[in-house]
């Protein structure tokens, strides 16, 4: 058998292939969904708690600094690991997905708010003081003058802090979140060949690819030239 | 009034006082009195006061640093005064219980840089402050924004967006965002010293027209030529105070306090 063949036996056997494409499509959906909802409510979180922080109520800013330097330092591994073994023992069983969820959304709400309120802070004063200046109060200007402008600049950095977190759901796999890796793993100890693990990254990139072309378009579609 | 004003200070001040007097029982539009502004050891308003009359452009000069800037900010209190009184037709605006933003729709501001929002078309950032803070309808907010684009020359440019016009045009859009909103008193912060020398022209023919039509204005600026031939009044800062004000020409002509005479040869290498 010459080398490629047996290339090609280990990674991309027909057979295998076949027999768990199903098995792995089923992880694709998991991934897809959990993806989604984490990119959603993380970016939602993370862009709340930078609105809440830009009213600079000390007390409530420090509260919010500390939870997003505590998840920013902190491998989201261990807490899924923390949250799912450790919760249940104080009466709280999360599923493993519902644990995937929740620890990675905060992970990104966390990142997610130290860039918007960098853009928040990176943006003119004197656009807070034109809008100020025609009676719009504090949240009008925030919402409908600022933040629009805050956001448009942290297109690229929010991107791919998303896409970073969402790739993480491979995580999921240790605790038996049933996702693309993890059915992939399965499949590669039951046929004993890596070609499943070959299908699972195929599928990754399948899946990550677009949403960093979308990026690339999202940083051209929503800058504009400076006057 | 302030004890650091020389006497024929004193006299201008009287003179230009005088229409007020006419009109007696009316208030001024603004009225700003023992205006006091520090930031942290630096005093930069010590004892400002200065009223502005109906329909009058009321122009201030002064050196950087004068405080003139500071005097203006603090008139729609962008810039917070530490002691003072400012009054708009005769109402207090400073202390807790005025509701600002109300007090804002009645005070338009024109900066040095425009500051129009870049995420909104010309006509978008006219019609945001009426329809978020007077919750105007979107038809009659649309109308109201293309009648001050109107005003301003600009109306084919309602759907530009602030990076597509030059800065002469950007200014006629901010001073037009500025007039929608049916303002009493009208702030100008250096308005033209952002702009390229051939832009200069077209904002000041914007602010001629709003003069002739009977505006209040406010400006901060170092247009001597303009100001000599369109003010009502010049009031020199120097120093945090209001060092000489009355007509133009003879602040220009025969300027009595020494720094506004070093300033005027400095400036006035031109007539």
């Amino acid at each position: 058998m010459s080398n490629l063949d047996r290339f090609i036996e280990t990674f991309l056997n027909g057979a295998v292939l076949a027999k768990y494409t199903p098995a792995i499509l089923s992880g694709v959906w998991v991934t897809v969904e959990l993806s989604v909802l984490i990119v959603i409510a993380g970016t939602v979180l993370g862009v709340a708690l930078a609105c809440i922080r830009a009213y600079r109520i000390r007390p409530v800013s420090f509260v919010i600094v500390i939870y997003a330097d505590i998840f920013r330092a902190l491998p989201p591994l261990v807490l899924i690991l923390l949250a799912y073994f450790g919760l249940p023992n104080i009466g709280l069983s999360l599923s493993s997905s519902a644990v995937l969820f929740v620890i990675l959304g905060l992970t990104l709400g966390a990142f997610a708010e130290e860039i918007v309120w960098a853009g928040i802070t990176a943006t003119d004063k004197g656009q807070w003081e034109a809008a100020r200046s025609t009676g719009l109060g504090f949240g009008q200007s925030l919402i409908h003058v600022v933040l629009p402008q805050a956001v448009r600049m942290v297109i690229p950095p929010l991107t791919n802090r998303a896409i970073a977190i969402t790739k993480m759901t491979a995580l999921g796999t240790v605790i038996g979140v049933p996702d693309i890796l993890n059915q992939a793993t399965t499949a590669q100890s039951f046929s004993g060949n890596a070609s499943p693990l070959t299908l699972a990254a195929i599928a990754y990139v399948a899946l990550f690819l677009p949403f960093v072309i979308l990026s690339r378009w999202l940083e051209s579609r929503f800058s504009w030239k400076k006057g | 009034m302030s004890k650091t004003i020389t006497s024929p200070a004193v006299r201008r001040l009287c003179e230009a006082e005088s229409p007020a007097a006419s009109k007696a029982g009316r208030p001024p539009i603004l009225e700003v009195t023992g205006l006091r502004k520090s930031f942290g050891r630096l005093e930069v308003l010590k004892n400002v006061s200065l009223s502005v009359e109906k329909s009058e452009m009321v122009f201030v000069l002064g050196r950087s640093g004068s405080g003139k800037s500071t005097m203006l900010r603090c008139c729609n209190r962008l810039e917070e005064p530490d002691s003072g009184a400012i009054l708009l037709e005769g109402q207090a605006i400073t202390g807790r219980e005025v509701n600002l933003d109300k007090v804002r729709r009645r005070i338009g501001m024109v900066f040095q840089s425009f500051n129009l929002y870049p995420h909104l078309d010309a006509r978008r950032n006219i019609t945001l402050a009426l329809r978020k803070a007077l919750k105007q309808p979107r038809d009659e907010a649309d109308a109201r924004a293309a009648a001050a684009l109107a005003r301003v020359g600009l109306t084919e440019k309602a759907g530009s967006y602030p990076a597509q016009l030059s800065g002469g045009q950007q200014q006629r859009v901010a001073i037009a965002r500025a007039i929608a909103l049916e303002p009493a008193v009208m702030l100008f912060d250096e308005p033209t010293s952002a702009l390229d020398p051939e832009l200069v022209g077209d904002v000041l023919g914007v602010m001629r027209e709003l003069k002739e039509d009977g505006m209040t204005m406010l400006v901060v600026s170092h247009e001597m030529g303009f100001a000599r031939e369109a003010a009502d009044r010049v009031v020199f800062m120097a120093d945090g105070r209001i060092v000489e004000q009355g007509p133009p020409e003879a602040i220009f002509t025969d300027p009595q306090h020494e720094s506004t005479r070093a300033f005027l040869s400095r400036y006035s290498s031109a007539p």
